[in-house]
């Protein structure tokens, strides 16, 4: 960069050119620095080129709630989500909000894709509802006709297969044996109070304003129904169509739903919600040190203690079944504790047949699973590893060809100049890439196949700037300047249309960041970003090293193979000055 | 090259130029004519929607021997759905079922596994919704008309507003020429394509900006001088950036192409592929716009101006002097007398501000 000073003495307006370069040449020292030191020396691939499972789950408010999906609840689902996913021990999954009502889940390849994918689409509302029939729903029943009585049990178990179309008959006389389906549980026999009573205890904080559950007391017989007892009647669990149909029910009403216990799916009759899974404040599997068995401890808040105080008084009165209560998460009965006495005080816990993975995937359910949003699974895509592997290598392949391409094109037509072009190329793609790496740890920036493109397509924008400033320099060439005047006085026309231009791509690339989703985030992502350094490339390298360049002979004496001969360019008579005589002044008439 | 740097010269100093703005009825008609045949495109043959926005899956298999038609029958029984089966250039397959829900396509992916004989962990799937094309589509609309606002309000205050209402003429021309090819030629519209027409949006502007910006300049002091009308002066100035627009568009282009004739042809059909087609075929429109329709369709604007059509009266009113007086001795030498207007290829003139200065001077 060592300019011979000429014999022209300082010639004003160029400020100062080395000053510029010495700043960038440290900006990119010291990214670059940065990048190894903090072990990034990469960008961070997204799941489409490193693989992986991508789950985009769209928020959906309950009709009359739409209100409901707000910031703070999405806020609260990622949260949620997230732990569940991390909680299964998958490494470095990631949950993000896109747009307001998205969520991005990123697993990584390598972990247990199946499961993860199972908690999330599992994420959903969670209740406790007081359980009115038990029935085993065989794999192998047919489809259930609608008629009640065609639904007869198949298995040993002495079930009765939910008769009495008329509901008339009372609850107590068509409820199924209590002792098959309670006494057979795998998960639960029991609930008893908490040894250690909470200090929340008495129902006093607080005169909650309890969502009322009146219309559901327990006098009311939800078998009445006779719609309802239909559906119950006809409900194949082992049909996942049929499972899938009975979601998303209403918690103030009575419904029907599925659980699967020890292998077999059960269908029940359920009453409204009482408790909501909200109310719970903390939940965990967890291994009790005096029996040396596991089970399931849960805390509520003081709503939820008063109402489960309520529950339980209420339950502990009733035969089986009626005495239990079923956990329903996402329309699914995930268990059916049986209750034996009121529990007051917000704490109980929950003993049965638990393992080790059990205890604590009820816990993790009991305690995470309940969202305030529902949400539906929009998209899911699996990428292998060796796709994604063979997709970045096509996208490097043909960004490299694209430059090549550019770079050929520049040097064919602007000669010399292509060197200072190609170098800013250079310097830009420095940039971008350490840039790029450090924003992978930063604020979780990954490298997709659109972003890949989005870099690509930036080489074009980046070589207009140059393209723009150089053609305004030789048109200054072609009034008959000489090269520094002209490197000059191109400039603050070429600079104005630089910044035109960047800021219309960069608005383009923001909007398309602020209110697209999914993959088109990430080209806008690199998009804006590459735009931007565009900018400081060509103010801070690509001027000031023209500046410095034309001091020098090869370009400031215009050499043929400069790009920038007069002759060449067929300047116009006369040539104001000329800096050697052996440039020829004459008109070159075309 | 000289012979190309000539080139550039001589347009720089419009000794050679093609008169873009008074020919621009042909060039509205053949862009109308286009328009046209995009929008019937558009209503008879309609958008090939990809599985992205009808809801489905696409399963991408590595290398294998089960052949297409084979994998396309395994696929269809499995679903009990069209299946549409295409050899990928690594020798995988992939295989795209529309209609199915999430929850269905994940088991279609092990019988499918199963079929092509190849493990289910080797299988790329994407499974899609069918409202999630929807929010994309809705997203994308929304992204359209928050930017065009943004860059119309933009572009009236850095430039004026006829400049912005061209700039955004040109734009609506050049995404409803891209989204006629899509409909003429059956491409599939995919979030790729989404992507690429959007971006379209900044790219076709760069170009615009550039030329405006050109004409914006050579324009600042138009009313001072009674030798040219706007429209002349504009058809110089676009000349004049001529090479400029050409180089930058090429070089736009050539990445790109890049991308799909080599980032696409790898892969066969993918991301690489649905993003470069819509750029390739949108850049194109964009560089065509910027020339043909913007510039015109600013002179046709600023000509209503009344200061303009005060210029104009001026300008005619000079020329039918200094030619009933012949040859008044034009400092540059150029033909300029008795000239009618909008007749002569280029229209020459001095530069903007410098030039006239230079004028003066003499």
């Amino acid at each position: 960069m060592a300019a011979p000073k000429k014999g022209r003495g300082p010639s004003g307006g160029q400020g100062r050119p080395g000053r510029a370069l010495v700043l960038i040449l440290i900006a990119m020292a010291a990214l670059t620095g940065g990048m190894f030191w903090s072990g990034h020396t990469a960008p961070r691939l997204g799941i489409d080129l490193a693989g992986g499972t991508t789950i985009t789950l769209k928020a959906k408010a309950e009709p009359g709630k739409e209100s409901a999906v707000n910031e703070t609840n999405m806020e609260t689902a990622i949260g949620i989500i997230e732990r569940r996913v991390n909680g299964l021990g998958v490494q470095e999954a990631e949950v993000q909000k896109q747009g307001t009502e998205n969520i991005i889940v990123n697993i990584p390849k390598g972990t247990d894709e199946e499961q993860a994918r199972q908690q999330v689409g599992t994420t959903a509302q969670l209740y406790f509802r007081p359980v009115m029939q038990i029935a085993v729903s065989e794999p192998a029943t047919p489809p259930a006709s609608g008629s009640p009585s065609a639904a007869p049990s198949a298995g040993a178990s002495p079930k009765p297969s939910a008769p009495a179309a008329d509901g008339g008959e009372g609850e107590k006389a068509t409820a199924p044996s209590p002792s098959a389906t309670t006494q057979g549980r795998a998960l639960t026999d029991g609930l008893r109070e908490a040894p250690s009573p909470g200090p929340s205890g008495a129902p006093s904080a607080a005169p909650s304003p309890s969502l009322p559950a009146p219309a559901l007391s327990p006098s009311t017989d939800p078998t009445a129904d006779a719609g309802l007892q239909g559906r119950f009647a006809a409900l194949n669990c082992a049909d996942p169509k049929q499972r899938a149909s009975i979601k998303g029910a209403k918690p103030t009403e009575p419904t029907v739903a599925c659980g699967m216990n020890g292998g077999v799916w059960e269908k029940y009759l359920l009453g409204a919600a009482d408790v909501d899974g909200k109310d719970v404040d903390d939940a965990a599997g967890v291994l009790d040190p005096e029996r040396g068995i596991w089970k399931v401890q849960l805390e509520f808040n003081d709503k939820g203690a008063k109402k489960f105080t309520e529950i339980t008084g209420r339950l502990a009165s009733q035969s089986p079944p009626m005495n239990q209560f079923a956990i329903v998460l996402d329309g699914e009965v995930v268990s059916a504790p049986s209750v034996s006495n009121a529990i007051p005080g917000g704490r109980a816990e929950i003993t049965g047949s638990f393992d080790q993975k059990s205890a604590q995937d009820l816990g993790n359910m009991l305690s995470y699973g309940a969202l305030p949003l529902t949400f539906e699974e929009q998209s899911v895509t699996t990428v292998t590893a060796a796709l994604g592997g063979e997709q970045l290598r096509a996208g490097l392949i043909a960004g490299a060809i694209g430059l090549a391409l550019v770079v050929l094109y520049l040097v064919v037509y602007y000669r010399g100049l292509s060197l200072i072009a190609i170098l800013s190329l250079g310097v830009s793609a420095v940039l971008t890439y350490t840039i790029m790496s450090l924003l992978g740890p930063a604020i979780g920036f990954a490298l997709n196949l659109p972003a890949v493109c989005g870099a690509i397509v930036a080489i074009g924008i980046t070589a207009d700037s140059f393209i723009v400033y150089f053609e305004r320099i030789r048109d200054e060439i072609r009034e008959g300047r000489t090269l520094r005047p002209a490197v000059e006085r191109g400039w603050p026309r070429a600079r104005r249309t630089i910044l035109v231009s960047d800021f219309v791509s960069f608005l383009a690339a923001a909007v398309l960041f602020v209110v697209t989703v999914g993959k088109v985030q990430g080209f806008a992502f690199t998009l804006g970003l590459t735009t931007l350094l565009d900018v400081v490339v060509v103010f801070f390298f690509t001027k000031p090293l023209m500046t410095i360049l034309a001091r020098g002979r090869f370009y400031g004496g215009q050499h043929p193979w400069s790009g920038l001969d007069p002759k060449r360019l067929g300047a116009q008579p006369p040539l104001r000055r000329t800096r050697r005589v052996s440039v020829p002044t004459e008109p070159k008439e075309a | 090259m000289s012979r190309l740097g000539n080139l550039g010269a001589r347009l720089y100093r419009g000794e050679v130029g093609y008169d873009f703005v008074a020919k621009r009825m042909l060039w509205y008609g053949v862009s109308i004519l286009i328009t046209i045949t995009a929008i019937v495109g558009l209503g008879v043959r309609g958008l090939n929607m990809g599985i992205e926005f009808k809801g489905g899956a696409v399963y991408t298999t590595p290398s294998t021997t089960v052949s297409a038609s084979q994998a396309e029958k395994v696929a269809e029984e499995a679903a009990g759905h069209d299946a549409i089966v295409q050899e990928l250039g690594t020798g995988g397959l992939r295989i795209q079922v529309s209609g199915l829900d999430t929850e269905a396509a994940n088991s279609l992916k092990d019988e499918i596994a199963a079929g092509v004989d190849v493990p289910v962990k080797d299988i790329t799937a994407e499974l899609v919704g069918p409202s999630w094309g929807e929010q994309i589509a809705n997203k994308a609309w929304t992204g359209l008309g928050v930017f065009m606002v943004l860059v119309v309000v933009y572009l009236a205050i850095a430039f004026e507003w006829r400049m912005a209402v061209a700039a955004l003429i040109a734009l609506i021309h050049d995404l409803t020429i891209t989204v006629g090819v899509y409909a003429l030629v059956g491409f599939e519209v995919t979030p790729g394509t989404v992507i690429g027409l959007l971006t379209i949006l900044g790219y076709s502007l760069y170009d615009t900006v550039v030329v405006f910006d050109g004409l914006k300049e050579s324009t600042k002091d138009i009313t001072k001088q009674t030798r040219y009308t706007y429209s002349e002066i504009a058809n110089r100035s676009l000349n004049g950036t001529l090479v400029r627009s050409i180089n930058t568009t090429v070089v736009a282009l050539l990445p790109v192409a890049g991308l799909l004739f080599i980032g696409g042809g790898f892969l066969g059909a993918g991301m690489l592929n649905d993003i470069s087609l819509s750029l390739f075929v949108g850049l194109a429109a964009g560089a065509y716009s910027s020339i043909f329709i913007a510039t015109p369709l600013v002179a046709d604007l600023k000509e209503r101006d009344p200061q303009m059509k005060a210029l104009r009266k001026r300008v005619l009113a000079k020329r039918a002097a200094t030619a009933s007086s012949q040859e008044d001795g034009d400092p540059d030498g150029e033909p300029l007398g008795g000239v009618p207007q909008g007749a002569t290829a280029g229209v020459v003139g001095p530069r903007g501000r410098r030039g006239r200065s230079t004028e003066n001077r003499r």
